[in-house]
């Protein structure tokens, strides 16, 4: 018997070349030309896009979205993961509504977030209100980096703390009694066997984490108010207001593959630690 | 003699380059109880699912009823199976899941009902209709998977070890079960195990494969009496299979001596396996043994006791009521009729 | 003593994580525009909430756009992961990579692709290509659901079906599509929220007057904020806690709450 049920594929495939495939061929294409992309005959083949990269600026503002993606991560990372270990030890009826009200925040809207914390850290925010009560100075936090790092973690958190969390609550408990009953301590339990089992958890929440962090422009737009460019807002400025496509896709084909590749290094990591693991969701 | 309701001819199957049916023919006749029989990776699923649909045969025919039906969709042959594993519909209840067959055919809903109700009669599951799949046990969903293929009144039922997956006592009650349904519903059954005591009990026909290659086809007396060779010889039942010579007809000689025998028709002095079945042999006081030997080994079996035998050059199995201590000198002794020749092979 | 710096911790979070938010509502109720301090109570700014034409065609636009996309790419995701299952595979291996580059690649990216494509095709930017945006990201999250309770399901179920009388379709109708509908209406609920969310693929891909509710937030805390959007800000935390505790009540068997 004839397997035709794959011809229902087939239309899908179609779609993912007219709408996944080509858009990326002609962002890479725009990459690798210059002229003026309204009279297609005056496009000629040219790298001084990608040359126009490696100029001390531009290069700069790769360095700082890494620099702060980077921190948002790791301090993501070191709230993040006593949170998931906090919360897989609590009792299960509690758990679940533990776990409920730590969603909410992501169900609701990114960008209502974004602005939430605005109005606590800009300049006559609620902070800085706050402080003016107790007598102290304001900080002159907003706008600037420490802003955007704080909107980076504030939004991202959940997304590290998730994927621990489950990795963690999939630890079979009898596990962890035969460790202690070999004679490990609470402490060196943890170290020594759910810290190595959680590592999937970790290196996914790492992924969620960083790739939109590298990668974001509201963030850095609305906290850094426009003068901490980071890679998102430069190519954001490419296609909205400087409408240099050509320079904007360069960019954008960098980041697609600086993404790529920590992508792939993180998933070598995750395979030499074993475990064909399902889905991160 | 009944006719020949399903047909192999020169059929061969491969995947992978691995050849997993290999050139069989075989005719299955009308209402026969016929079993499939071999070990592991022998081809006998194979086999089974190409009668049902689910695998084109590379080469050859598969004929019903005469007719070739090797381009037939399973859901076109009037041929049902229970599968291994049942592969109950676990998002409907037992009666959807009988009923599924007859809701495509169209047939009416109170015949439904009452072709359903005959059914769970017959699998001992009344009352069950709207109980839901997950509920039941192994051997309560098999029964539910057999009746759903029987509602349909196939001229053909292929069962690919369905009882595999049941404790023992279970097995043997299901066996005579399925035994008896067989009987009563007047229907072709082809059996696949690699259970050789199930297929002794259950069929009217054995076919033993091993290799994608059919062995020997025959009644389970001539299979466990008379294998045609080693492998069969070893794969049903316990046997002492010896190296010997063929002297003449109605004379072998192995163990160091001549012995007479019911089998002929072989070369003389040509080289030929021997078979003896251990319950056969029966032990009694040196000199009154056809053979000599030492008891090496003795275990307890319940119904017999197990013992190993040197002697003659060759380690015989003993299964007897009769017991002889390690170290002991015995004599073995056994009739004619007990020796089986085959031709030497491997 | 562990157990309260436990509890301590996890209360410091939280607050963290509510502390901006129940700001917001404390201020949709404060009678003075500024956030500086507290003119009295009020529920002028809710009045002005269901008032103001922009947000409510925003809300309308978001609403809309995500059951769409996501009633679209539940359908084809589900179909085209039944057919990629039956693949072989090195075509299928091929074809689920490129299915998932709109979920590695960063939303900018596939943002501004897009928009490349339908500006090259002299497209005009708005609801279509708004709508046809969403859906290309949200089918591959409609595959990642459906396609492990495809793996998961019993391969003999599809040939009891044809045993027993059943054409491939009628299989796949009353057998197969019940067996995943588990994954089925989690990719679309996958689906809804990330397209209720989004940002960044939105605002590349829209124009002539069709905004989301992101983008509508966005410009607004470019250019200065309306109160009423802190009034919009807890009614959509209210939303959301009566939303996920009705879920959490129907699957009492509990841990599938995360997305």
């Amino acid at each position: 018997m004839k397997n035709k049920a794959r011809f229902l594929a087939y239309p899908y495939i179609v779609w993912m070349v007219i709408f996944i495939v080509v858009p990326l061929l002609l962002v890479l294409f725009y990459s690798l030309t210059e002229g003026n992309i309204n009279n297609p005959s005056s496009l000629s083949f040219s790298l001084k896009n990608y040359k126009r990269v490696f100029d001390v600026m531009y290069l700069n503002v790769i360095w700082k979205s890494f620099k702060l993606a980077i921190i948002s991560t790791l301090f993501c990372l070191f709230l993040g993961y006593p949170v998931a270990l906090i919360i897989s030890t609590i009792k299960a009826r509690y758990k679940n509504i533990v776990l409920l009200f730590f969603l909410v925040p992501i169900w609701m809207n990114f960008l209502l977030r974004t602005y939430a914390w605005m109005s606590i850290l800009s300049p006559n925010g609620f902070l800085n209100r706050v402080l003016a009560l107790i007598g102290l100075p304001p900080l002159n936090i907003m706008p600037g980096q420490t802003a955007v790092v704080l909107g980076m973690i504030y939004n991202f958190l959940p997304f590290m703390v998730l994927p621990i969390y489950t990795v963690l609550s999939k630890i079979d408990k009898n596990v962890l009694e035969a460790a202690m009953d070999l004679g490990a301590n609470k402490f060196v339990t943890f170290l020594k066997v759910i810290l190595p089992l959680s590592v999937p958890g970790i290196v996914s929440g790492i992924t969620m984490v960083f790739m939109p962090a590298v990668s974001t422009f509201v963030i850095s737009q609305l906290l850094g108010g426009g003068k901490e460019l980071l890679i998102g807002n430069l190519i954001e400025q490419q296609f909205t207001v400087q409408r240099d496509w050509h320079f904007g896709s360069a960019l954008s084909i960098i980041l697609m593959f600086m993404i790529l590749i920590s992508m792939a290094i993180m998933s070598k990591v995750e395979k030499e630690d074993d475990n064909g693991g399902a889905p991160r969701w | 003699m009944s006719k020949k309701i399903i047909e192999l001819v020169n059929v061969t199957k491969r995947y992978n380059g691995v050849t997993a049916v290999n050139n069989i023919n075989l005719y299955i006749r009308e209402n026969e109880f016929i079993t499939l029989l071999g070990p592991s990776g022998c081809g006998k699923t194979t086999t089974l699912r190409m009668i049902g649909g689910f695998e084109d045969p590379d080469e050859g025919d598969i004929l019903f009823d005469g007719v070739r039906i090797n381009d037939v969709p399973p859901y076109k042959r009037n041929i049902n199976t229970v599968f291994q594993r049942y592969a109950l519909f676990t998002h409907m209840n037992v009666y959807e899941n009988i009923a599924f067959g007859l809701r495509i055919k169209k047939v009416p809903k109170d015949e439904i009902d009452r072709r359903i109700k005959r059914m769970l009669k017959l699998v001992d599951l009344e009352g069950f209709e709207n109980r839901h799949v997950d509920s039941l046990s192994g051997g309560q969903q098999q029964r539910v998977a057999i009746a759903r293929a029987l509602v349909n009144e196939p001229k053909v039922l292929l069962l690919d070890e369905p009882l595999g997956a049941l404790d023992l006592k279970l097995r043997k009650e299901m066996q005579i079960e399925l035994m008896d349904m067989q009987k009563n519903v007047g229907i072709t059954f082809i059996y696949v195990t690699h259970d050789q005591e199930e297929a002794l009990t259950m069929s009217d026909t054995v076919v033993v494969m091993n290799n994608g290659v059919i062995q020997q086809v025959g009644t389970p007396v001539d299979i466990y009496n008379e294998p045609v060779n080693r492998f069969v010889a070893d794969f049903i039942g316990e046997s002492n299979i010896i190296e010997g010579v063929m002297i003449e007809d109605y004379v072998v000689e192995f163990s160091g001596r001549k012995f007479k025998c019911l089998d002929k028709g072989f070369g003389h002095n040509e080289p030929v396996d021997v078979v003896i079945r251990p319950e056969d042999i029966d032990i009694t006081e040196p000199e009154k043994g056809l053979i000599q030997g030492v008891v090496t080994s003795v275990v307890f079996k319940g119904v017999h006791y197990e013992m190993m035998v040197e002697g003659g050059g060759f380690e015989y199995m003993i299964q007897s009521t009769d017991m002889a201590p390690v170290g002991a000198n015995v004599g073995l002794t056994f009739n004619p009729e007990d020796i089986h020749v085959m031709k030497r092979g491997s | 003593m562990v157990k309260f710096l436990r509890r301590f911790y996890l209360t410091l979070i939280f607050i963290f994580l509510y502390a901006p938010i129940l700001v917001l509502i404390v201020y949709s109720f404060n009678e003075s525009k500024s956030r500086g301090y507290w003119g009295g109570f009020t529920l002028k700014w809710y009045v002005e909430l269901f008032r103001d034409r922009d947000i409510i065609k925003a809300l309308y636009y978001t609403f809309l756009i995500a059951l769409l996309s996501s009633i679209i790419s539940t359908f084809i995701g589900t179909f085209s992961a039944i057919g990629l299952h039956n693949m072989g595979l090195v075509p299928k291996k091929i074809a689920l990579n490129i299915n998932y580059l709109p979920v590695l690649n960063p939303d900018i990216v596939t943002g501004i692709a897009l928009m490349t494509l339908f500006v090259s095709v002299n497209m005009r930017l708005g609801f279509l290509t708004m709508l046809i945006s969403h859906t290309v990201f949200n089918i591959p999250y409609v595959i990642l659901s459906v396609l492990p309770k495809l793996k998961q399901m019993d391969k003999n179920m599809t040939e009891a079906a044809l045993d027993l009388g059943a054409t491939p379709s009628y299989a796949l109708r009353k057998v197969i599509i019940p067996q995943i509908m588990p994954g089925v209406i989690t990719g679309f609920l996958i689906a809804f929220t990330l397209s209720i969310d989004d940002f960044v693929i939105s605002f590349f891909t829209t124009g002539s007057g069709v905004t989301n509710l992101s983008i509508l937030v966005y410009s607004m805390a470019k250019r200065g904020v309306k109160p009423s959007i802190n009034a919009l800000t807890t009614l959509m935390l209210l939303t959301v806690v009566i939303l996920l505790l009705l879920i959490n009540k129907r699957t009492t068997k509990g841990d599938e709450l995360i997305p």
